[in-house]
């Protein structure tokens, strides 16, 4: 048989960050108490009419501007009826066959369609014991009834777990990035779904899907979606078949039971929505979307890469942190004849690692370290005048302190020896004292260098340049 | 939607093509509508529905005879396009009121019967 490869597909629910619901002029909260955020529209009294949220729509239209995906010069919403306790008017309004966005692509992966819809209530389930099998209640609270969402619907584009939750995860960082949603996985204004189904490499055709739900954080859509296909693939090498359902996953034993579906038809009699009028985005709208934009990760990472010279990986790093990586380009900005990539290095690694140390939960954009101090710091290093240690030293100075690194450098005394008569007297005393290394080091061993070379260091309390005592200790040792 | 009215080119071709909505409901349509509607109908409901359903489709039907050729499906009565609300809160209702007419307020919130059982699809 044929080895079989994975097809994978994202359905993503992103939760508004509006001030109000939708429909209504209800207030969005997380954590209230229950059902003191409704209203007669939101809860399906006889009578009340929907409006649609001005706000909703400008969030929506810059997803799609982000996302790259056409406006549909009209859209409409439509009534998904069916009957559970979350959805008091036994329909949600969502938008069907003519969303307001389409074809659109993010990184590698074409998005299908982006629409509009409200989110439902949420349920709590209790059991309640002493009472006949299968009597126990649902406690229903519509604070969340009604919050606008946008679900976004990927083309099946994803051939691997690992694959699926990194697209995920640059899709997360490009919609907070617009300031459109909270994007938060545990308290679910980011919520993705994966379809996955698994085919023959090379063939077209697409096998059977399976829909996974609950997956409320990146690892577990990684590991839910590699449970789904080693399952899948089991099934087929031993000549089954794999049943279209919708599967929960759950965290805590990493397995996948089938649920019942909320409508066992699935036949949610979609119709227009006759309450509310058609979306026609004027070209100011579209115009507004398109500048709200500000430079996204994408489109960031490949700008380090290309015209700044970064590693991938530490543009990745930064670009996922607009904040610093602001700092990172006003620090280069400031760095004369320094590599960008060399400052770069410092902000994602020495000043990061600085500030995790010093417990600071600011960035590195709102620390005490100010870009013309980095970038002074980075050239007295990259030009030897300090050593690297004593670099962070004074990185730590500054993140504790704030200033100017020459003066910090000054008062601790950290400028490196340039009095090279001082730093051979010190090498030759080293020396002297690390009799059984000196003896090794001529043998050939030339990790036993290091000895010699800490105690150096210690002695001049890291005002020396490693390479110079380097240098030194052979020449001292006549090697 | 599946079920737009294709619109026909004039009547004596519209009853050429395949009408996509059957003119006659059967029983098993019936209950399987009913089902979704959450209604319980007795035998001679059932029965009495099948032939009330079908002569409102063939009604319906007579729809399309008329030439629609250009004519955008319509999704909305009233000539008007972006009616929007400025996203300002308004006051939502006291918790107190909105659980008035609750039959089972529990916890401040609406207690329902189970979802996790059948009992719903019943």
């Amino acid at each position: 048989m044929a080895e079989l490869e994975a097809v994978i597909g994202l359905e993503i629910h992103v939760q508004l960050a509006t001030r109000t619901k939708m429909f209504c002029g209800c207030e969005l909260s997380f954590g209230d108490d229950p059902n003191v955020h409704t209203c007669p529209v939101c809860l399906a009294h006889p009578g009340v009419l929907p409006t649609v949220n001005e706000q909703a729509i400008r969030f929506a239209l810059q997803i799609a501007a982000a996302l790259g995906c056409e406006v549909a010069p009209r859209s409409i919403f439509h009534r998904k009826n069916y009957f559970y306790p979350d959805s008091p008017k036994a329909y949600q309004i969502s938008q069907y066959d003519i969303p307001i966005a389409g074809a659109g692509k993010l990184g590698d992966v074409r998005i299908h369609r982006a629409h509009l819809e409200e989110d439902a209530a949420k349920m709590v389930h209790v059991g309640e014991s002493g009472r006949i099998h299968g009597s126990g209640a649902s406690l229903v609270d519509f604070n969340r009834g009604g919050t606008p969402l946008v679900e976004i619907v990927t083309e099946p584009d994803l051939r691997g777990a690992a694959e699926a939750a990194q697209w995920a995860r640059l899709l997360r960082e490009t919609v907070r990035q617009l300031g459109v949603s909270d994007v938060n996985m545990e308290e679910g204004s980011l919520r993705v779904d994966a379809n996955v189904s698994v085919r023959p490499a090379g063939s077209e055709e697409l096998g059977t899907k399976t829909e996974l739900k609950n997956m409320n954080s990146f690892r577990f859509l990684q590991r839910g979606v590699e449970a789904e296909i080693e399952r899948q693939k089991a099934l087929v090498e031993a000549g089954g078949r794999v049943e279209q359902e919708t599967l929960h996953f759950d965290p805590a034993s990493g397995s996948l039971t089938s649920l019942r579906s909320k409508e066992e038809a699935h036949d949610y009699r979609y119709f227009p929505e006759p309450d509310l009028v058609p979306l026609a985005p004027t070209e100011a709208m579209l115009r507004e979307a398109q500048e709200s934009l500000p430079e996204l990760p994408a489109a960031r990472i490949e700008r380090y890469v290309a015209e700044l010279g970064l590693a991938e990986d530490v543009a990745a790093t930064l670009a996922t942190d607009p904040a610093t990586a602001e700092f990172f380009e006003r620090t280069a900005a400031a760095s004369d004849g320094i590599e960008a990539r060399m400052v770069a290095n410092w902000v994602v690694g020495e000043l990061a690692a600085a500030l995790r140390q010093a417990d600071e939960k600011a960035g590195a954009a709102d620390s005490k370290v100010e870009p013309a101090a980095l970038a002074a710091l980075v050239a007295m290093v990259s030009e030897k005048k300090i050593s690297h240690g004593s670099g962070k030293t004074v990185l730590a100075a500054l993140v504790a302190e704030g200033g100017e690194p020459a003066a910090i450098v000054e008062r601790e005394g950290l400028a490196q020896i340039s009095d090279s008569g001082e730093l051979e007297a010190i090498v030759a005393a080293a020396v002297e004292a690390n009799p059984a290394a000196a003896e090794q080091i001529k043998a050939g061993n030339g990790k036993a260098i290091g000895a010699i070379v800490g105690a150096v260091m210690k002695e001049t309390k890291g005002r020396a340049d490693g390479g110079e005592v380097n240098r030194l200790i052979r020449q001292q040792l006549d090697l | 939607m599946k079920k737009r009215l294709r619109p026909a080119r004039s009547a004596s071709r519209a009853r050429a093509v395949t009408p996509r909505i059957p003119a006659v409901i059967e029983r098993e349509q019936v209950l399987h509508v009913a089902k979704l509607a959450r209604l319980h109908l007795s035998e001679d409901e059932v029965e009495q529905m099948a032939v009330d359903l079908s002569q409102i489709l063939q009604q319906a039907e007579l729809l399309t005879e008329v030439d629609l050729d250009g004519v955008e499906p319509t999704s909305h009565v009233i000539e008007l396009q972006n009616v929007l609300r400025p996203d300002v809160p308004r006051p939502s209702w006291p918790r107190a009121q909105v659980l008035a007419s609750a039959p089972e307020p529990s916890d401040g919130a609406f207690r329902v019967p189970s979802t996790q059982t059948d009992d719903l699809a019943e």
